[in-house]
């Protein structure tokens, strides 16, 4: 590697951190709806791809970019809102796994459905106007687009922590968290607070999706290697920690980042070893509760 | 005959009936292998017969895990896959004789096993689905990469074995017919050997974990060991599966290792009915035909059999087969 | 090419999208007694369905042909259309089916590198005759190959050279070659490689990506850096119109000319205008040599009348060759047995629809022509999207040797 000057690397940094960014809100969502629902949601790749294609959708209707981002992780919260009500919840106490079996079979379906309303081939989405371009931060020229997404991202995760701080609500959801059985107890509805936190974290990925399309374009098998991809940033971080999550998700993006730089094929596998490491020396995760993991 | 509620059926009726289930379940290696024979008269054409059959043992071996035991992994394709291509190199690079190359697919199925067992143990429940399907993703890749051995994405091809030559007689193994009963063969007896592990005081130690941890530990059981064990037990079953398909199709796809695989295991043993003898067979054939059916008329048979299986969560979490068997026992 | 992320996409604003999109129904009739039955698995599942519906369509055209022009002493075609799902094991079992079930006189397919190979594995040990129009020379080397084998569709070996001559000497000698790490991948260096090593290039990078990456930005401030004077990048559907809208966006184009070694017209009509604009490639037909070649205009016009004014396109062109050989081979020596089709098979000289063309001895590899051709900025819903720059008229010059490929 002929120049490999300390500007290349910083670009290599940054553009680390905008791939993690989406693996952030990905994972956040994941945890979130673990940690409170104890369901690992195998169809959250494919909320995120429905979120990509409603945004899509209404690109296409004339909505504006700025409005999309509001009314897409609200439309796939929706979506989850329902899903919890109507699929989820008649399955709580038959057992961990069915749940995520049932999310399972949704994505096959949700992926089908995208394929019968938008074809197979998929769609480019053009980024907006205001976003096209490249801006020098120091180190490089760097796409305007990808500082909004880490932008946004840090957006939505200080909106996060101030209502799971703040608000009674989230006092709720992080007591919920920690031990269900006396937030029951001390008489909250408990399955209600389930209902909106999986609404939450599908909305998450719906707006990840949306964030994702005018990087890459959208098609129907968008959300399966991101699936993997979010379970290894929520192993590393720690199934149930937001804090995991966050750290996890930007150091699984700067580290496939950087591996594109030494030895490009290799990217790929580089962050399923970074899990089996994680999980030989700890497998709770960098910030996971040890009493999830026996 | 067998569905519908004890009430409307005749007092001898259903004595008989039960009578013939318990003797079902002491034969059952046997009515499965009866039924395998019979097979090909029903079937659409003997290919996919023999790919119902691969699929089956595949679903089976899964089985083993997730029904018996009642641990989910979400990697299995990874055994699956690193059988069929033991298998495949075996007999492409190496040319080695046929029943060396399967005997190396269940080698590589149990070896494959143990490195993702060793590491994936260490969790468990929900965690445990999550970290196999990442752990058989990276398998995934690096059988991927290995160009050389594996034929990266273009596939294993080459794998041809024209004859087999067993107890001195001289089979076409081109010829549809003979295709499927060699494979069939194989697949009963590892029937017969998972009947035997099941009947087995293993097999109790293994159903007695799913039923109650605490009270297997209580028990003295080593609950770490019987995971591992199992799931290599699970390999080798699904090694041999994957070997199989490696004969059959003259070549070892990459998709075989690819996480839609696992999933596949994971449909076929919940449509069929998970936990039961014979379930897996029956999912994983109704998943092929059903496929094979609704493919004729629209290129969207995902959705029906999307449908199907979170019909089958919700409503019939016993599957298909192991709803039959309850309803005609009470 | 691969199963998951590779794709074409269409404007958002041409509604013929919604007409494609919705379920598209074959009628996969069983076929009927002393018809000639001629087998065609294609991806109808999958991110390349819009391609293989062109496929099909391109192959009734030469049905049609046939059966009208008399057939075989009377003996009408029938095209069995598969769904092999772009999935190398679905293939073998679609061919095995067809074999076994159907009874097929010929097979003719498919579009995936994996599945041509999968599927002449079951042609070849059944010795059924097999024509792939798959556009990757990995099934004309010698292990893949039989006398049972044909290769109607060009590869990007032939095509990475014609565009590397056409390139190197235009633009100049300093390159980067950006490639998708998979078999298919390296096939499309090579054949640029091959041309760059004798033209004198000098290569100031050859970089590596993993197949279905969706983020190129990790690789590309490199290449930005390196100002090279041509950027060859090898890649093929959904990675390939990724990493050209990601070059735009980063504008790479203002200082580097992008050349690639196929450009596909679906990809080119569904991925629009910007991304592709001044990107130089190479083809095996347009629709726009009709102006040149009479063949093509025939063609087209017939396809056009068959398909209410639609044009076809490079993947239906080959399907329409492929199963044309075949038919007028068998027409040619009266019956469908492959010890008689072969010799004429190798024998035959034609042009049905972008000039002369013949069948290679050692590997029935097809020799033709390749289109040089650059994008134009056409607007939406214009078919006239490529503009053709040169034509390398056919030779071997640019396939791989028949020792390259394992014959002696």
């Amino acid at each position: 590697m002929a120049d490999l000057t300390l500007q290349l690397l910083g670009l290599q940094l940054f553009t680390g951190i905008a791939l993690g960014a989406l693996y952030v809100l990905l994972a956040i969502g994941l945890s979130l709806i673990f940690g409170m629902l104890t369901v690992v949601n195998f169809a959250h790749g494919a909320f995120y791809m429905l979120g990509a294609y409603v945004g899509l959708w209404l690109l296409m209707h004339g909505v504006n970019f700025w409005t999309a981002l509001i009314l897409v992780p609200l439309a796939i919260g929706a979506l989850g809102l329902l899903v919890e009500r109507t699929l989820i919840r008649p399955l709580y106490g038959r057992g961990l796994d069915y749940p995520l079996l049932l999310t399972f079979g949704l994505s096959y379906m949700i992926v089908e459905l995208v394929r019968v309303f938008f074809g197979n081939t998929g769609y480019p989405v053009d980024t907006p106007d205001v976003l096209q371009g490249a801006v020098d931060i120091g180190v490089g020229y760097f796409p305007l687009y990808r500082l909004f997404v880490i932008a946004a991202t840090v957006v939505v995760l200080v909106g996060l922590w101030l209502f799971l701080e703040r608000t009674s609500f989230g006092l709720i959801v992080r007591a919920g968290a920690r031990d269900p059985e006396i937030v029951r107890i001390l008489g909250v509805n408990i399955a209600r607070v389930w209902l909106i936190v999986f609404g939450i974290g599908t909305g998450l990925a719906g707006l990840a999706g949306l964030l994702a399309a005018p990087l890459q374009g959208v098609i129907p098998e968008m959300g399966g290697p991101i699936l993997a991809e979010s379970f290894v940033v929520t192993v590393v971080g720690g199934m149930g920690s937001l804090l995991g999550a966050v750290v996890a998700g930007l150091l699984v993006g700067v580290v496939v980042s950087m591996t594109s730089l030494f030895a490009p094929e290799m990217s790929r596998v580089a962050i399923f070893a970074l899990m089996a490491i994680v999980l030989l020396l700890r497998p709770q995760g960098f910030f996971g509760r040890a009493g999830l993991m026996s | 005959m067998l569905l519908g509620s004890a009430t409307s059926v005749a007092p001898d009726t259903s004595e008989r009936v039960r009578g013939f289930l318990s003797f079902a379940q002491r034969r059952r290696a046997w009515l499965a292998a009866l039924f395998l024979i019979l097979f090909p008269l029903v079937a659409p054409f003997k290919a996919l017969a023999a790919m119902i059959l691969i699929y089956g043992l595949y679903a089976l071996g899964f089985n083993i895990l997730f029904g018996y035991l009642g641990l989910l992994s979400f990697g299995h394709s990874a055994l699956f896959g690193t059988g069929a291509y033991f298998c495949g190199i075996a007999i492409a690079h190496f040319g080695l004789p046929w029943w060396a190359a399967l005997a190396l697919g269940v080698l590589g199925g149990v070896l494959a096993a143990a490195a993702i067992g060793a590491l994936a143990i260490r969790t468990l429940g929900i965690y445990f689905a999550m970290v196999t399907l990442a752990l058989s993703q990276c398998l995934y890749y690096l059988f991927y990469e290995a160009t050389d051995w594996t034929g990266g994405e273009n596939g294993l091809t080459g794998v041809n074995v024209k004859t087999i030559n067993l107890f001195g007689f001289h089979l076409d193994f081109v010829n549809p017919i003979v295709h499927y009963y060699v494979i069939a063969a194989f697949v009963i007896v590892a029937l017969f050997a998972l009947s035997r592990i099941l009947a087995s005081p293993f097999g109790a130690v293994i159903e007695g974990v799913r039923e109650s941890e605490a009270r297997a530990r209580a028990s003295g059981i080593d609950v770490a060991r019987v995971r591992f064990v199992t799931f290599v037990v699970s390999g080798a079953f699904c090694g041999l599966a994957g070997a199989l398909l490696a004969l059959h199709l003259s070549i070892v796809p990459i998709e075989t290792m690819h996480y839609d695989t696992s999933g596949l295991a994971v449909m076929m043993c919940l449509l069929g009915g998970m936990g039961t003898f014979f379930g897996p067979f029956i999912g994983a054939a109704i998943f092929l035909l059903l496929e094979n059916l609704v493919s004729l008329y629209t290129v969207h048979w995902q959705l029906i059999v999307g449908a199907a299986f979170i019909a089958c969560v919700l409503f019939f979490p016993r599957g298909v087969w192991g709803t039959i068997l309850q309803r005609s026992r009470t | 090419m691969m199963k998951n992320n590779g794709l074409t996409r269409r404007q958002a604003v041409v509604a013929t999208g919604a007409a494609l999109a919705s379920p598209f129904l074959f009628n996969i009739a069983r076929a009927e007694a002393a018809t000639i039955k001629v087998g065609f698995p294609v991806p109808l599942t999958g991110p390349y369905g819009a391609e293989a519906q062109d496929q099909v369509r391109a192959a009734q055209v030469a049905i049609a042909e046939f059966n009208e022009t008399g057939g075989l002493k009377g003996r009408r075609a029938e095209l069995l259309v598969r769904d092999d799902k772009l999935n190398p094991g679905e293939a073998a079992t679609r061919a095995l089916e067809l074999i076994e079930s159907d009874k097929v006189d010929f097979i003719v397919g498919s579009l995936s590198a994996s599945v041509q190979l999968a599927v002449n594995n079951v042609t070849k040990v059944r010795k059924v005759l097999y024509n792939s129009i798959s556009q990757s020379d990995a099934i004309n080397e010698a292990k893949e190959f039989s006398r049972y084998t044909f290769h109607e569709a060009l590869n990007p070996h032939m095509t990475g050279g014609a565009v590397g001559r056409y390139a190197f000497s235009k633009y100049g000698k300093r390159v980067v070659f950006l490639s998708a790490d998979y078999a298919y991948g390296h096939e499309m260096v090579r054949g640029f490689q091959a041309v760059g090593k004798a033209m004198g290039i000098e290569t100031l990078a050859d970089i590596r990506h993993p197949l279905g990456a969706t983020d190129f930005s990790a690789l590309l401030p490199r290449i930005q850096a390196l100002k090279p004077d041509v950027l060859v990048i090898s890649n093929f559907g959904r990675d390939q119109q990724i990493v050209l809208k990601q070059a735009t966006d980063f504008g790479l184009k203002k200082s580097m000319k992008i050349v690639a070694p196929i450009l596909l017209y679906t990809a080119r009509i569904a991925a629009g205008a910007k991304a592709f604009e001044g990107v130089v490639g190479g083809t095996s037909y347009y629709w726009g040599l009709e102006k040149t070649i009479p063949s093509a205009k025939a063609f087209n016009d017939r396809f056009r009348k068959m398909y209410n004014g639609r044009l076809p396109s490079d993947y239906g062109s080959l399907a329409y060759a492929g199963v044309k050989t075949f038919l007028m081979a068998a027409r040619q020596v009266g019956t469908t047995d492959p010890e008689a089709v072969i010799p004429a098979m190798e024998a035959l000289k034609y042009d049905y629809y972008k000039g002369p063309e013949y069948y290679r001895k050692c590997d029935h590899q097809a020799v033709q022509s390749v289109l040089i051709i650059e994008s134009k900025n056409a607007p939406p819903g214009d078919p006239d999207v490529f503009n053709i720059l040169a034509v390398d008229q056919l030779s071997e010059a640019d396939l791989r040797s028949c020792q390259e490929l394992g014959f002696h």
